[in-house]
């Protein structure tokens, strides 16, 4: 369960950008988490609630966009199906995720008086 | 409030931020990658879960490295130092990370670690992880390359259980193949599985008691030991 250390690494990275802002609270954070990133969404939002009590975010609402995974050819980027054989039927070169393992605060939305 | 229109709203500042949660954990990661390279130091991230006999491959290689290569291991684990204790004993310079609680190594801790003086001058250094087929694959220690082992007695459906640990493996340690005779164990669908989750499957099948398949891993260490540069003992 490291959700919550990810939690606590995500708290002080939003306590940055408000300060550099001159925020008095935060009212919305998005996250990205991919489907590939070893982060459960679930379990990140349950360690977001407890975490953010006494803190800047304490009002804040918390938006997580799933990416699924998408495996491509690293070679002729033909697309791979999650679950199959990672390796391109038509000419052999070896998978690559092309998206699903973000771990990202992609935005948050500041009130600044 | 907003002062555009006077309706008492708050002023609400859209940012967008789009960077890694994991930042200062990957900034740490990076320093240390920095430090192994410009030391010419090999490290290896050991993952796998307790009991996929990480620990005995390490005190194996050990012996078969002793006064060839110099080697040091940090060993992370909630509790005791009894993974450092063994290793000691089996001739590598060790020093334990008691995580208290915490699943998994960070950068940091690594870091923290390295200044151990007993673990100077190594060449090969082993990062044995907390037990845990989960977390440690979040974290980027500035390891050079991920070995996982996992043992015939874990079924071979692990590797589709836990997907996001064997993609990031460089390298899969099948251990204790001694066992296999007392097990059902299919390995061609163990290997098949492993090809749905790493793009690139490397899968040596070893044995730390009876030593079977050894050699192909110290074989393997060798080849990244001589990449890594330096022909310095």
């Amino acid at each position: 369960m490291h959700e919550y250390s990810l939690v606590q690494s995500l708290m002080e990275r939003i306590q940055q950008e408000a300060v550099a802002r001159r925020a008095v609270a935060v009212h919305r954070v998005r996250l990205k988490i991919g489907e590939l990133s070893g982060v459960e969404a679930d379990l990140l939002e349950s360690a977001f609630d407890i975490v953010r009590e006494g803190t800047i975010c304490a009002q804040a609402s918390l938006e997580i966009i799933r990416v699924p995974a998408r495996w491509e050819c690293s070679g002729c980027h033909a697309p791979i199906a999650a679950g199959a054989v990672l390796q391109c039927g038509a000419c052999g070169a070896p998978a690559r995720l092309a998206s699903g393992d973000d771990i990202l605060l992609d935005q948050l939305e500041l009130e600044v008086p | 409030m907003c002062e555009t229109c006077g309706c008492g709203d708050p002023h609400l500042v859209p940012v967008a931020i789009q960077d890694r949660i994991l930042s200062v954990n990957d900034r740490q990661a990076a320093h240390n990658r920095e430090h192994f390279a410009a030391h010419g130091v090999l490290a290896i991230n050991l993952m796998g879960s307790p009991g996929s006999g990480k620990t005995a491959v390490l005190e194996a290689t050990a012996r078969a490295f002793a006064g060839r290569f110099r080697t040091g291991a940090i060993a992370g684990d909630l509790e005791t130092e009894r993974d450092a204790d063994r290793l000691r004993a089996a001739g590598i310079p060790a020093r334990a990370i008691t995580t208290g609680n915490a699943c998994h190594l960070d950068a940091d801790m690594v870091h923290t670690a390295l200044h151990d003086d007993s673990l100077h001058g190594a060449r090969l250094l082993f990062v044995e992880n907390v037990g845990n087929l989960v977390c440690p694959a979040v974290y980027d220690l500035g390891q050079a390359f991920n070995v996982v082992a996992l043992s015939v007695t874990e079924g071979e459906d692990k590797p589709l259980k836990y997907p996001v640990m064997f993609r990031k493996a460089d390298l899969v340690l099948v251990t204790k193949t001694d066992l296999l005779p007392h097990l059902d164990l299919p390995l061609d669908r163990l290997l098949d599985a492993l090809s749905r989750v790493m793009p690139v499957p490397v899968v040596l099948q070893v044995s730390s008691r009876s030593g079977e398949g050894m050699e192909a891993w110290f074989s393997w260490l060798e080849g990244r030991l001589a990449e890594a540069g330096g022909s310095h003992p």
